[in-house]
């Protein structure tokens, strides 16, 4: 194998990672080592976006640029991408549009989130195509400020981001592709001594080799879980097996009865994907954490962290996925749920890593609803996801799948719920009430500070019961705050 | 005079240039660009060091033993200090001195401060602090309300006012309703956390960069901890990112722990909490329970009220004499209570101890008094909107539960009236009947609720400030005043005030950082007060100068210095017109002072606390927020569709902040009262330590349909510019919302009172549901 150290773009130059311990993250660096100091630390989790900045990347030829939260993001993720910071936007000639209609609309009041908020609005012009208020929420989701209550910075989004971004980086934009693209020799990186490590293998067969002679070693893909467990756990993390470069684990194949994510495929680029499966796996993964975190995070890591909320997971159990393992030369598939043994214990032997996950479509007959309670509709963790699949002859029910996050250790299924739809006409209220009353059957949620017990299973029931009356009908209009967005493949 | 713009008059009838703008913040374009230097962000001298501190492992306990060598022999670890290490006094309070900085027998609350660790990175002094070996014999903490209750501990007396006999007028009053009714804390979350910088000097000085509201408390306590004057204590701060009450008496202990550690090993040190430690170790709003009864006519009329106010403070006084005096202030509302008993307690719990924030007790009052007004028109079957406007304070029925007259009653009445017409309110009263009685899933509910916020500190003494202005003989003017910047854009609205009576560009003036060096023996920027304290102080040094200035130009070049005239950055005397800083050239060969401290107090305002009777505001702001909602009433999820916002800022120094304190408040009291939930456990540790837990509004949650205007009228009190306070006031704009989710509910079971506590999460929500129909419907 051909080692060489990490190294990303930086204002022009090229930056090689040297000197520095393997779980620094994205933020001390800036602030630490550069000393720009424009990048905020808000909270160190990932959650206030006062730190977010912009990663580009060449992305099947074509530049993206995507907001990470650098409170997290170590520094080798940023391998191959071209780091852009607050301070990075004005030009000789004056402001960025984004930062001219933030000035204009009065958008910054004590301005410790502002810098984030510009890069999230930096990132959402690059975008392109006028975004609508909507997408502006969407994009701002992961950007709390506690002085101006959001509307001036709305409404800046909305006015400089109906302008195509004509600023130094869409400018240079075939220049710094070239270099980009040269970054990206599938070559593994590295960097670090035996003790402590980062390391970034190109070949899945690296991969399994550095995981067989380190098997204690942290597998890390967005970084958007591990990284807390560095700067809130202080956990003494010291040897990083990183993801991001395997070539092949990034793949999403959209084959005509399912979709196959690659391990670091992240949220944000599954999105569509499961969009287009059911409308409620998009609205659900607009709200599951935000545009920094999906673009970070990944499908893989998210059901690999064996989170009891995770939720993907829930989903993913009720419309079917298996996923697949990889250990040495082992690679084995199992249904999704199996992998979950009891609350932070998977079906996952030291070494041996999530490789892909495939998720079915759904086909005719075959309906799926989601429902996702929190206490704060976006960016927040679930009480409680409900995933309801139901697979209808005629009116009667055939098949279910049910699986709901946050009633118990882990995700999981409702078997005593599925039984009782089994055989019963969906058209009728009493089949709805039925399920909904064998759940209590199938968990026994816990107490805490997102929800009580009670309310967890309340909740549960009730979307339960929404998404078998809206199957047998009922508009969603009537059922939700927030109507089901009609999509083309939805299987209606 | 901007030649597109066209001259709006002072109440003096001269022409303006600058105050009335909506001028951007001073640091709008630093903000923008990562530039504005935040304490974190000054280059760190040469040698600093980083604190951390060691916390409580539990919430009730004495210390058995408690072994720092290992934390000694970590890495990087310069220096462990404890409270054996304090040469003054063990003490960071406020007023009352039962703030330790650091513990020294007994535990109060869960991560209380134990030591301090002062190593050379900051990693390394937040890995030492958790090495640290503590033995305790640990008790069972009280956590609630009602532990403290049934252990009577209070952390001040009991304090109540009223008028007449409330037992005797409940008995006579044709109906009487009375209930119970929680209302949650709320973190503050500025976004930037606590954080200083103490940097030692010699002879034992000190400086501190602290981000505090209160830079002359943050002086007095590092004084007072290392056994220093005061004067060799300097404390500087540009600007907070947020701050909302939270900065107010919580800054200090970390300033102060920073200045020890700088004493003790002579270099410069640093002190920033992380987010988590910040929201386990500073002091929030106060939670409540509202014990309520009231007696009222059919009409609906309030003959009188008992409240009986409990406050949770925590394990200190802190600053909940003021807090919950202002609560009591507010249990009116903007309704006239003829016969009225309000009383407090001030709960004694194992929690961290509340403190300021933004509205200091005042939203709890209120919200208690409007869910009064709706348990009244709900027995009654009226409109809650008719109640209100019954009982609003007006002619003959004007006098406060304190004696205090409400002068300026018809403007809140305005407001209300003007809100209800511009908000359609009846009209939509209508349709929204007419939704929810074809869907039984969601239901809509709308209120509309006034606000009468006293302003003053109730705290007379604190009523005064000072600002120093300097002009130099270039021209240029340095601006420095005891208000501190938190985003509220208060160093901006000085400025145009200062720029407006010099009749000079904006940009002559240079807005400098608060330091206590400058401007000595300030009060807090708290209590609204920043622009009508600070404003009018700068005002004055700025007149002195002016004056000054005119006297000699008259004697220079004849006639009055009542003539002189300062205006388009020139100025104009007699037949002659010369540059400002031309003026200020020749001011300084002529030896004429160019400097000025400008003092300002608040007139008018007294109060008897042991009375229970005076005049503790100058004056009230008003507003009225109108709120629309939807809820699911199958999971208790909620959805804000329409708020319309009228507020009265009087004549408004710079509409554009005045909208952004207006919107920022409301939203922030949204959270409070939707999704900002405070939970403790039964160990006393705070389980939403975090924005991953606790959640305050994101973009989302404000409607899309937000209407939002100002009332602006003068103030008829002399204020500067005729302008009213407007920090605290929109927060409790956001009752409209609580009171529209309640009225949701209430379609549920019609006549009976909605047993809803705030906040309305989607549990709470659904907890009413449960209670008014006897389960969840599906």
């Amino acid at each position: 194998m051909s080692l060489r150290p990490v190294r990303f773009l930086r204002r022009g130059r090229l930056v090689e990672v040297a000197e520095v311990h393997p779980r620094t993250t994205l933020l001390d660096w800036l602030r630490l080592r550069e000393r720009s100091c424009g990048t905020k630390e808000g909270c160190a989790e990932g959650d206030c976006g006062a730190c977010t900045v912009v990663l580009a990347r060449l992305r099947d030829g074509r530049m993206v640029y995507e907001p990470v939260n650098a409170c997290i993001h170590l520094l080798g993720q940023c391998d191959g991408a071209e780091v852009i910071t607050v301070e990075d936007l004005a030009e000789a000639d004056g402001l960025h549009p984004v930062q001219q209609a933030m000035v204009e609309k009065h958008g910054s009041q004590c301005g410790f989130c502002t810098p984030g908020i510009m890069m999230s609005l930096f990132a959402l012009q690059h975008e392109g195509g006028a975004p609508d208020r909507d997408a502006v929420n969407e994009a701002l989701a992961g950007n709390l400020c506690r002085c101006t209550g959001y509307r001036p910075i709305v409404e800046a989004a909305l006015d400089a981001c109906s302008r195509s971004p004509s600023d130094r980086f869409s400018k240079t934009e075939a220049s710094t592709s070239k270099v980009l693209a040269a970054l990206d020799d599938g070559s593994d990186a590295w960097f670090g001594d035996p003790q402590a490590f980062f390391a970034a293998p190109a070949s899945e067969d690296l991969l399994s080799r550095i995981l067989e002679e380190t098997p204690d070693a942290t597998i890390l893909a967005g970084s958007t879980d591990v990284g807390l467990r560095i700067t809130k756990a202080l956990e003494p993390i010291e040897r990083i097996v990183w993801l991001g470069r395997v070539k092949g684990l990034d793949r999403v194949e959209d084959l005509p009865d399912a979709v196959v994510f690659g391990a670091t495929v992240t949220h944000a680029r599954a999105l569509p994907h499961l969009e287009a499966i059911d409308p409620d796996l998009g609205d659900m993964m607009r709200r599951f954490g935000s545009k920094q975190i999906r673009a970070a995070g990944t499908v893989g890591g998210n059901i690999a962290n064996g989170s009891p909320i995770g939720d993907l997971a829930p989903a993913l159990i009720a419309l079917g996925a298996t996923i697949e393992l990889r250990k040495a030369e082992r690679l084995r598939t199992i249904p999704l749920e199996s992998f979950f043994i009891e609350y932070r214990k998977q079906d996952r032997e030291p070494g041996e890593y999530l490789r892909r996950v495939a998720v079915p479509k759904l086909r005719p007959g075959e309906l799926f609803r989601c429902f996702k309670i929190s206490k704060r509709r976006d960016e927040d963790i679930s009480s409680t996801l409900g995933a309801v699949k139901v697979t209808l002859d005629g009116d009667l029910v055939a098949a279910a799948r049910i699986a709901y996050g946050g009633m118990a250790g882990t995700p999981k299924r409702a078997p005593a719920a599925e039984a009782a739809l089994i055989g019963r006409s969906i058209k009728q209220a009493a089949t709805w009430r039925a399920a909904a009353a064998a759940l209590p059957g199938d968990y026994r949620p816990l107490s805490d500070h997102r929800a009580s017990a009670r309310y967890r299973m309340q909740a549960a029931q009730a979307v339960l019961v929404k998404a078998l009356a809206e199957m047998a009908g009922l508009p969603s209009a009537s059922t939700r705050l927030h109507p089901r967005r009609e999509a083309s493949l939805a299987a209606e | 005079m901007q030649p597109n713009e066209p001259a709006s008059s002072s109440a003096e009838g001269i022409s303006l240039r600058h105050v009335h703008r909506s001028l951007p913040h001073d640091s709008a374009a630093k903000h923008v660009q990562g530039a504005a230097v935040y304490i974190d962000d000054i280059p760190e001298p040469e040698g600093t060091l980083h604190v951390a501190l060691g916390r409580a492992p539990v919430a009730r306990a004495r210390i058995v033993e408690i072994d720092l060598d290992p934390v000694r022999a970590h890495p990087g670890v310069v220096a462990v200090l404890t409270a054996a290490d304090i040469p003054g006094k063990n003490d960071v309070s406020p007023s009352f001195g039962d703030d330790p900085m650091f513990v020294e027998k007994e535990i109060l609350f869960h991560g209380q401060a134990l030591f301090a660790v002062v190593a050379t990175t900051r990693e390394a002094a937040r890995r030492a602090a958790l090495v640290a070996v503590v033995k305790t014999d640990a008790a069972k903490p009280s956590v609630t309300i009602e532990d403290a209750e049934a252990e009577g501990a209070t952390v001040l007396p009991d304090y109540a006012f009223g008028r007449g006999e409330p037992d005797l007028e409940l008995a006579r009053a044709p109906r009487r309703v009375e209930g119970t009714f929680r209302i949650g804390g709320q973190e503050h979350f500025y976004l930037e956390g606590q954080v200083a910088l103490a940097i030692p000097g010699e002879d034992g000085e000190i400086l501190v960069h602290s981000s505090t509201q209160h830079p002359t408390e943050v002086q007095h306590v590092v004084a007072r901890v290392l056994a220093i004057p005061d004067a060799f204590v300097t404390c500087e701060v540009r600007r907070m990112g947020g701050g909302f009450g939270g900065k107010e008496s919580q800054a200090t202990q970390w300033a102060a722990t920073a200045a020890l550690a700088a004493r003790i090993t002579g270099r410069p040190c640093k002190l920033r909490l992380d987010r988590d430690d910040d929201m386990a170790m500073t002091g929030k709003r106060h939670d409540f329970r509202v014990d309520w009864r009231v007696g009222f006519d059919e009409e609906g009329r309030i003959a009188a009220l008992d409240t009986r106010l409990h406050a949770r403070c925590g394990y200190s006084a802190d600053l909940s004499l003021g807090v919950v005096d202002r609560t009591m202030f507010h249990s009116d509302s903007s309704y006239f209570l003829p016969v009225v008993r309000i009383a407090s307690r001030r709960l004694k719990t194992n929690t961290v101890s509340n403190t300021a924030f933004r509205g200091f007790g005042g939203p709890q009052g209120m919200l208690g008094m409007e869910r009064v007004v709706d348990a009244v028109a709900w027995t009654l079957g009226r409109d809650p909107l008719d109640i209100r406007k019954l009982n609003h304070y007006g002619p003959d029925r004007d006098v406060t539960p304190y004696g205090m007259t409400v002068e300026d009653h018809d403007t809140g009445r305005l407001l209300l009236d003007t809100l209800e017409r511009t908000a359609e309110y009846r009209i939509r009263r209508a349709e929204i009947a007419a939704f929810n009685a074809r869907s039984p899933i969601l239901r809509k509910g709308i209120a509309l609720t006034p606000v009468k916020f006293g302003i003053s500190f109730t705290l007379t003494q604190l009523n005064q400030a000072g600002a120093l202005v300097h002009v130099y003989s270039d021209g240029s003017i340095h601006l420095n005043h005891g208000g501190t910047e938190m985003g509220q854009g208060l160093f901006q609205k000085v400025a145009q005030i200062v720029a407006e009576e010099f009749g000079v560009a904006m940009d002559r003036v240079r807005i400098t950082a608060t330091t206590t060096g400058k401007v000595p023996n300030t009060s807090p920027t708290a209590a609204s007060s920043g622009s009508d304290l600070n404003g009018m102080a700068a005002k004055v040094a700025a007149g002195a100068i002016k004056r000054r200035m005119a006297e000699y130009a008259a004697e220079e070049w004849g006639g009055s210095p009542d003539e002189v005239e300062f205006r388009e950055d020139r100025v104009f005397v007699g037949n002659e017109s010369l540059g400002f800083g031309e003026l200020a050239k020749r001011c300084h060969l002529a030896r004429v002072s160019l400097s000025e401290a400008g003092h300002y107090k608040t007139p008018k305002v007294s109060w008897n606390r042991a009375a229970g009777t005076g005049r503790p505001f100058y004056y009230f702001a008003y507003g009225a927020a109108c709120s629309e909602v939807t809820v699911d009433t199958m999971t208790g999820e909620m959805r804000l569709d329409r708020v319309d916002i009228l507020h009265d800022v009087g004549k408004s120094l710079n509409p554009a902040i005045d909208i952004g304190q207006i919107e920022g408040g409301f939203v922030q009291g949204l959270g409070w009262l939707t999704t900002e939930e405070l939970v403790f456990d039964a160990e006393g540790r705070l389980r939403t330590h975090a924005p991953s837990t606790y959640k305050i509004p994101v973009a989302s949650d404000v409607p899309a349909d937000l209407r939002v205007a100002l009332f602006q009228a003068p103030n008829r009190e002399e204020t500067i510019y005729r302008s009213k306070a407007v920090g605290e006031p929109p927060v409790m704009l956001a009752n409209s919302v609580f009171c529209a989710v309640a009225d949701a509910l209430h379609s549920l079971a019609p006549g009976q009172v909605v047993p809803l506590d705030a906040p309305a999460t989607p549990e709470a929500i659904l907890k009413a549901v449960e209670e008014l129909t006897g389960g969840v419907g599906f």
